[in-house]
Order: C-alpha cells, then sequence, then structure tokens
C-alpha cells in the first residue's frame, strides 16, 4: 500500500502567541517548530503501523519553505521512507491542499493521510479538499483505521456519536485521538533520517482564495472574584445576577 | 445578495442550525437546503430565524460527504448563492472544503462572528489563543459558524418548503453502525459546562461532577490526562488538542489550567474556577474562583444550583 501523510508545521503548544507589522503577522521571534501533533501522532504512527503489517511504502508531503525541512526531518526520524517539499509557503488552505492533490494525482497513493486540523490555523480544510480534487471518498475525524486489501474499515466521530464506515481505496482520511500512539524517534530513528531521500518540488499556480488581513488578541480578563467555599449560594447568586450565565 | 444555508436535520433542528439561519439573514435572502425525513411542518419553522424557503432533498438520508458535496452545490447553482453558511460542525469539516474545491470558493472555517464593515470576518486562530480576520478573494464565500458565537433571532414566520432533486450520486462511504452515547448535551452545543481534572483522582469520584451538570442542564467535558488514562471518553477532552468549545458558562474543578487546556475553552463566555491551589494558574483566567476541595465545593454548589431552580428559575 503506497500511503502519502500530510505534514505541517506548527508552533509548540507552549508558544506564547504575538503578531509583528501592525498585527498582520505571526512573530516568530523565539517559536519553536513541532510537526502538527495530529499529523505527527496520529496520521504518521498509524501510516507506519500499516505499512509495518502490510508492507508498502509510506512518503511524507509538506508544502513550506526551506526552512521547513528541520521539521521534516524529525516526521522522517519516527520512520516514513521519503519525503516531498513543496518548495512555496503555505500561503492558505485551498492553495496548500492543491499543491498535495496535484503531487498525489501525478503520482498515485492508494490512501492519503492528514490530522484532523492543525493546532495554529484549526481550520480542518486540507483533507477534504485533496479529496474533491482528487474526486476520492473522505473519511473525516477518523479515531480508528483498519486495513483489508483495497477495503478500509474506519470509526470517525459524527455529530454526537461515533460510526463505523468502510471505504474502498483510494480514499483520503484526516485523523485524529484513538487512532494511534505517540512514537519518540530513537537514535538510529534519527541517525536514518539525515540520509533518507527529501525531493523538493516546484509549486503549480494556484489561486490563493482567502487572506489572513490582520490578527487580535482577546480581552484580558477583569480580576478573578474569589467566592468563599462555603457560600456557594453566594457563587450561584453572581451567575445569576451578574453574568447572567444561568 | 442570494445566501444558501446548509442544515444537518437528521436528528431534529438543533440551536445550532437556527444560528446558522440567523446568521445566513444577516447577509441577505437565505434559502436553507437540507436532506433527510424531517417533515415539511418542521422544516417550515426555520421561517421563523429568516429563512425565505428550505429545499429538502428526501433522495440522501446519510451524511455522505459526496453526496452532500453535489446535493449543496446544485442548490447553490438553482438559487445562484454566492455565499454559503455552515454550522461549524462535524458534517461541515468533511463538506465544506470539498465544495470549496468544486464551487471555487473562499472558506472560513470556524467563524466567531459576522463580517465587519472592510468585509473581513473573525476565527479563531492558534487554538482560540488569538482572533484572525478572514477576507476571501474569491467571487464565492463559505463560512462555517463555531456553535454558540451568535443568537438566534426569531420573527414568528413560516416558510415554504420544496422537494428538491439536486442528482445527488452514489455515497463513497458505506455506513456499518452507529454508536451514540444517550442523553447527553453534544458538548460544543453546550450553554453550560461542567468540567473536571486529575484533582478528582479517580473516575468513582465523577458522581459529583455528573450532579452538578444534572442540577444545571449542563454538557461534562475534562482535560486531556484525564481522557488518557481512560477516566473519562474522549470526546470529552477539551483544550489545543481536543474539542474547542465556547458556551455561557464553564466550571472547571481539579484542572490547573494548563495554556494547552485554556486554548479550547478560553471562548468561554464566563469561567468559574475550584481549585486547592490559590496559585493554580486556571485563576487568571477564571471570572470567577473558589480555593477549595472540589469534594467538599461540588456538592455545595449542587445544592445551591438545585435550590436556585427549584424557586423556579
Ligand atoms: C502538545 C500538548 C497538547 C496538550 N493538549 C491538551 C489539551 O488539549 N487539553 C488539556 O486539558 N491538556 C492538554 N495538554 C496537557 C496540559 O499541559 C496539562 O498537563 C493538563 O491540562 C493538566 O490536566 P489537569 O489540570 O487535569 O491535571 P493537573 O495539572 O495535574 O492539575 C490538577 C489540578 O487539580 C488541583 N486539585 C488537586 N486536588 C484537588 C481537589 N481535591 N479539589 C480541587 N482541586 C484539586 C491541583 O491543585 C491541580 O491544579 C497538552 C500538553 C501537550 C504537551
Amino acid at each position: 500500500m503506497k500511503i502519502l501523510v500530510c505534514i505541517s508545521k506548527s508552533p509548540d503548544t507552549t508558544s506564547k502567541i504575538s503578531f509583528t507589522d501592525n498585527s498582520t503577522k505571526f512573530d516568530e521571534n523565539g517559536v519553536q517548530y513541532i510537526v502538527n501533533p495530529y499529523d505527527e501522532w496520529y496520521a504518521l504512527v498509524r501510516a507506519l503501523e500499516i505499512k509495518e503489517a502490510n508492507g508498502g511504502n509510506v512518503t511524507i508531503i509538506s508544502v513550506g519553505a526551506a526552512g521547513d525541512e528541520a521539521v521534516i526531518r524529525k516526521a522522517l526520524a519516527i520512520g516514513a521512507d521519503d519525503a516531498v517539499r513543496i518548495d512555496t509557503d503555505p500561503t492558505d488552505a485551498y492553495y496548500t491542499a492543491m499543491q498535495i492533490a496535484e503531487y498525489a494525482k501525478s503520482n498515485g497513493f492508494d490512501l492519503v493521510l492528514t490530522g484532523k486540523e492543525t493546532i495554529n490555523y484549526n481550520g480542518s480544510q486540507v483533507g477534504g479538499m485533496i479529496a474533491e480534487a482528487l474526486d476520492q471518498p473522505f473519511v473525516s475525524v477518523a479515531t480508528k483505521l483498519d486495513v483489508n486489501g483495497t477495503t478500509l474499515t474506519l470509526e470517525r466521530e459524527i455529530n454526537g456519536g461515533i460510526e463505523v464506515v468502510e471505504v474502498n481505496t483510494p480514499a483520503v482520511v484526516s485523523c485524529a485521538k484513538g487512532m494511534a500512539e505517540q512514537r519518540i524517534p530513537n537514535m538510529r530513528g534519527i541517525m536514518a533520517a539525515r540520509t533518507k531521500p527529501l525531493q523538493v518540488v516546484a509549486p503549480v499556480a494556484v489561486d490563493q482564495m482567502t487572506t489572513y488581513v490582520n490578527y487580535t488578541m482577546p480581552n484580558a480578563k477583569s480580576a478573578c472574584k474569589m467566592i468563599d467555599p462555603s457560600n456557594m449560594d453566594q457563587l450561584v447568586e453572581f451567575l445569576h445576577n451578574e453574568a447572567k450565565v444561568i | 445578495m442570494s445566501v444558501l444555508v446548509y442544515i444537518n436535520s437528521k436528528n431534529g433542528l438543533h440551536k445550532s442550525a437556527f444560528e446558522a439561519v440567523t446568521y445566513g439573514k444577516k447577509l441577505g435572502d437565505v434559502t436553507v437546503i437540507t436532506t433527510g425525513a424531517l417533515s415539511a411542518d418542521q422544516l417550515a419553522t426555520l421561517g421563523n430565524y429568516g429563512a425565505a424557503k428550505v429545499l429538502v432533498d428526501r433522495s440522501v438520508e446519510g451524511e455522505d460527504d459526496q453526496q452532500l458535496t453535489r446535493v449543496i452545490a446544485s442548490a447553490a447553482e438553482v438559487c445562484s448563492a454566492n455565499t454559503l453558511i455552515f454550522s461549524h460542525d462535524l458534517v461541515a469539516k468533511a463538506v465544506a472544503p470539498r465544495l470549496s474545491v468544486r464551487l471555487k470558493a473562499g472558506l472560513i472555517s470556524g467563524a466567531i462572528g459576522v463580517p465587519s464593515t472592510d468585509g473581513t470576518v473573525p476565527v479563531n486562530v492558534f487554538s482560540g489563543k488569538a482572533f484572525g480576520h478572514v477576507k476571501v478573494n474569491a467571487s464565492r464565500t463559505i463560512i462555517s459558524l463555531l456553535p454558540n458565537s451568535i443568537q438566534p433571532e426569531e420573527n414568528g414566520s413560516a416558510c415554504s418548503v420544496e422537494d428538491f432533486n439536486g442528482n445527488a450520486g452514489s455515497a463513497g462511504v458505506k455506513v456499518l453502525s452507529t454508536k451514540k452515547p444517550e442523553g447527553e448535551i453534544p458538548l460544543p452545543e453546550a450553554e453550560l459546562v461542567v468540567s473536571a481534572g486529575r484533582g478528582l483522582k479517580g473516575p468513582e469520584n465523577w458522581g459529583i461532577v455528573e450532579d452538578l451538570a444534572a442540577a444545571l442542564g449542563a454538557a461534562t467535558a475534562c482535560s486531556r490526562p484525564v481522557a488518557d488514562i481512560g477516566w473519562r471518553p474522549h470526546h470529552e477532552h477539551v483544550g489545543q488538542t481536543g474539542v474547542a468549545i465556547r458556551p455561557n458558562l464553564y466550571i472547571a474543578a481539579g484542572i490547573s489550567g494548563a495554556i494547552q487546556h485554556l486554548a479550547g475553552v478560553n471562548g468561554s463566555k464566563v469561567i468559574v474556577v475550584i481549585n486547592t491551589d490559590s496559585e493554580a494558574p486556571f485563576f487568571k483566567a477564571a471570572d470567577y474562583g473558589v480555593v477549595g476541595d472540589a469534594f467538599e465545593v461540588l456538592p455545595r454548589l449542587t445544592e445551591a444550583v438545585k435550590k436556585f431552580r427549584a424557586s423556579g428559575h
């Protein structure tokens, strides 16, 4: 089975978020980048497990500038066979998805995996866009994925429950918690990652459909009102009369 | 302007549907597209929130992303809609991106408000740590609205309901079975949420959390370690790597308030924190704080809420 795993970089979850250039740009100063947790913990690790059980090949793809290769090497250290970097800034989800779809189209994969969302832009857009561009079924927010020949059996979250579904390859799946457990790369993996093939591909011309014009920060909370732990009637009274939420 | 609003009516009509129609009405003339078995009388109530007409394709029973994409795209053609609205739920997460490609439309997902005068739409970014203001560069726009971001507005009218054939085609995904937790309020839509963390010490102690949730009519949630060790189901895990929620009231007991937890809940209107440690970081993000033992404070709060509810509230 040929599997393509889409990897995005995202700021470490403890990063302090701030903006520069008149609040139009994310301030990368001092920010540590990691592989987006959903891509790494679930999509990539499950792809490796499938390969270990059934044979095949796992390719990582990421849309980004040369500076992102450190993040790609991290993902290779966890165990993928090779990687592709589309050499351009991932300006929006549509632009990014069309670059990946173009590569997938000309290289033929049985399965394309993404994380359920990135933790910086939280769009949940790229997987569905790739699926439409490839005219393939899309199983979103999957929490379990088993392969039997050309049939995939999955569990996915639906509104207010879980659905067990079946789909034939080729297909696109976005991966969420439950699918696999995080793997910490070992020394051998890190060493091997240095020499694994990382192909750089030129981007295709695609329109950018959306623009982040600027960013704002939430209003700072006013001081927290402390309530005597023995007086919960007072808390209820505040929630009703002052906060008006009950 | 012609606006098409997709409503998921599979499990009846929910507040998130009313929010989406209200949102659409603020942008133009609303046609609703839906599928499934809901009666015309039930669907006509969407007029109350501003829909002029409801189109229903009864050939589609499930939530197959390719079938819904075809049906919604046909409806968009029929009513020449240049704006499409979804509620940002699990169906929207699968279908809206497909439509963005099919209709060459700019997609703004997880909107938390209406477009401002410069045409940008506010969304959460960095898992709720900041807001982005997004503009669409295409002639068509798709917006998916985060639940609890606007209030439904009613006008007392009903609307017409028409059967519609959207050429759904065949489903790409075959549903084998579904599992549903019974009688629960879906977490992303809940207005009141009671949440607890490792401070509760074990799954056997969750009774006091559920009692408070029942007294309030709230949904329950938890911190990540609690879901990881299996004390609570995964769908209750809120935060940066779980569900992001924005209820009116979020009560957190025995949760320290780590940055990754806050990311998923700081859109809440009012936050109450109950923690034995007066230095817990969560108090900095709270509106009301109680320094105390959750095992004593939660039952006491439940009694106070019951008394309040019994007095007619
Ligand atoms: C990449 C990454 C992603 C993450 N994503 C998430 C996420 O999405 N969501 C999330 O929640 N976490 C997430 N985390 C974990 C996060 O950093 C914290 O470890 C976690 O939120 C802590 O959970 P907790 O508050 O339940 O437990 P603890 O930090 O152990 O806190 C327990 C709290 O309970 C209090 N307490 C103890 N006994 C009592 C009592 N009897 N009554 C009242 N209070 C009591 C203690 O004072 C303490 O403040 C993530 C971490 C990483 C690295």
